[in-house]
């Protein structure tokens, strides 16, 4: 992504050299580019999708989609809130770390894990369309 | 002893009964004086015994089995008999069924079984019928009739498709929300046998049917659902007084079609969420059901559940023992001609664990 972005900005700068018209350069991106963001963004989902349906490899089998068909019940509409049960205000992830080492019993992950970005992404898929109630019970 | 003070000695003695584990007197059996005797029975279902390997399974689904049992044998007085409503394996592995079938042991008393998807799609039953016989009968209890059937059968085509491995076929089953997933249904050869079963019942008989999945249609997307519904509830509406008891959907739903009446069990493994939580569907939740709380998964047990059944004069009353939560009672009402949950919460008035969205 980098390296095409340096490049689009180098000819950029050539265009503007031999003195044509200059474009806006903060927003140059085209359909194709929104199209390629989506399709990064859907490629995390489908992995996602397939960790959250017993592909996380935990020794006790136990999988996200047997409590949230469809990631129902999750409610990522609602974070951060204040969980009750820990105390605090916390992000879903924590809440999905919560249940790998419960329900999973295993390890939990990292807070920029891709394995854990991606269940994000699909449990929020999911949900998609619902209004945002941040802090709702 | 009247009715509404029975009823309150079967709620106030289903709590204690979670909270003290003490066994008590939960129903009083000499009420009514109808032609048909009155009796209880026991309902457990749900409990996806879950094999990690070896002689090691999965605890938290243990648990939830063997708490129903113990509880279930505590009931005073003792229930007829008990049904397991199916889904005893996750897997249909006979390692599973043979963990939860020791487990199940453990209750003092006959047990009827029905099958589950889960303990059918690795050998099409093979195994579970080996260690319990046919998965459709019938037989009469105290002037009831009682029809065990097995709707979660699919598609032919699908079912006997060339599969690699059974376990693969499984798979695809024992995942709710397979967006390829298949239709339950009862089947035309099993609706025949129950055509026939029904020719020596009488009219005023009541029927008790124990199917797994609703034997109506809630939502397809997680086979709350079985396809050829209607075409069993005709051959139930010319009967006078008819009660569905039914497992797979992990929670309380309740509902009157015509002459039948439905009630699901809880599970005693976890819980699942009403399917008008999953936004990007519709789905026909019986508008009788008041829907049980809201899961906290912080108490492993929260929104799993066990049920007795008081039979009167024919109609079943439902009462759900909830750890963690308070019990219910789903009674039928002759005023109005359906169940209704005796706590009662006006649409308005309900707490708001009992709000899902
Ligand atoms: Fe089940
Ligand atoms: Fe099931």
């Amino acid at each position: 992504m980098n390296l095409k972005i340096k490049i689009r900005a180098t000819s950029i700068a050539a265009i503007c050299l031999v003195g044509l018209s200059c474009p806006v350069l903060a927003d140059e991106f085209d359909n194709a580019d929104l199209e390629r963001w989506q399709m990064e963004y859907m490629a995390v989902v489908e992995e996602g999708e397939k960790l959250f349906h017993g592909g996380l490899g935990n020794p006790n089998t136990v999988s996200c989609d047997q409590c949230h068909p469809n990631a129902a019940n999750t409610h990522p509409e609602t974070y951060p809130k204040f969980q009750q049960q820990l105390g605090r205000v916390v992000a879903l992830w924590e809440m999905i770390n919560w249940c790998l080492q419960n329900p999973l019993e295993t390890e939990m992950l990292a807070a920029d894990d891709p394995k854990l970005i991606a269940l994000q992404a699909y449990i929020t898929e999911e949900r998609k369309g619902v209004e945002l109630e941040p802090g709702k019970h | 002893m009247s009715r509404t003070s029975r009823r309150e000695l079967l709620r106030h003695g289903g709590a204690l009964l979670a909270a003290s584990s003490l066994p008590l007197s939960v129903v009083e059996v000499a009420y009514g004086q109808g032609s048909e005797q009155n009796f209880t029975f026991a309902y457990i279902s749900d409990s996806h015994i879950t094999q990690v390997k070896g002689n090691e399974f999965v605890r938290n689904w243990d648990r939830g089995l063997i708490r129903a049992v113990a509880e279930t044998n505590l009931l005073d007085p003792k229930p007829d008999f008990i049904f397991y409503g199916g889904d005893i394996a996750q897997l249909g592995k006979p390692a599973e069924i043979d963990h939860g079938l020791e487990i199940l042991a453990g209750l003092s008393g006959d047990v009827h079984y029905v099958m589950g998807e889960h303990d059918y799609y690795v050998d099409l039953g093979d195994y579970w019928r080996k260690q319990l016989g046919p998965d459709h009968y019938s037989f009469d209890h105290k002037g009831v009739h009682f029809v065990v059937l097995n709707s979660i059968l699919t598609h032919e085509a699908w079912m006997h498709q060339k599969w690699e491995t059974g376990m693969q076929r499984m798979k695809q089953m024992a995942r709710l929300d397979n967006p390829s997933g298949q239709p339950f249904m009862v089947g035309e050869a099993q609706r025949n046998w129950l055509r026939k079963d029904l020719r020596k019942v009488k009219k005023e008989t009541p029927i008790v049917v124990l199917s797994h999945s609703p034997l109506q249609k809630i939502y397809k997307g997680w086979n709350f659902w079985t396809d050829d519904a209607e075409q069993v509830q005709a051959l139930l509406q010319p009967f006078g007084k008819v009660t569905v008891l039914y497992g797979h959907v992990h929670q309380i739903q309740t509902n009157q079609i015509g002459n039948i009446s439905f009630h699901a069990a809880m599970a005693t493994a976890w819980p699942w969420p009403y399917p008008a939580t999953y936004r990007q569907q519709n789905s026909y939740l019986p508008k009788l059901t008041v829907e049980m709380n809201r899961a906290d998964p912080f108490f492993e047990r929260d929104a799993t559940g066990w049920q007795f059944i008081d039979m009167h004069s024919g109609r079943t009353d439902v009462s759900y023992l909830l750890p963690d939560n308070a019990n219910r009672v789903v009674a039928f009402d002759e005023s109005v001609g359906h169940p209704v949950d005796q706590t009662d919460y006006a649409e308005a008035g309900r707490k708001s664990p009992l709000q899902h969205y």
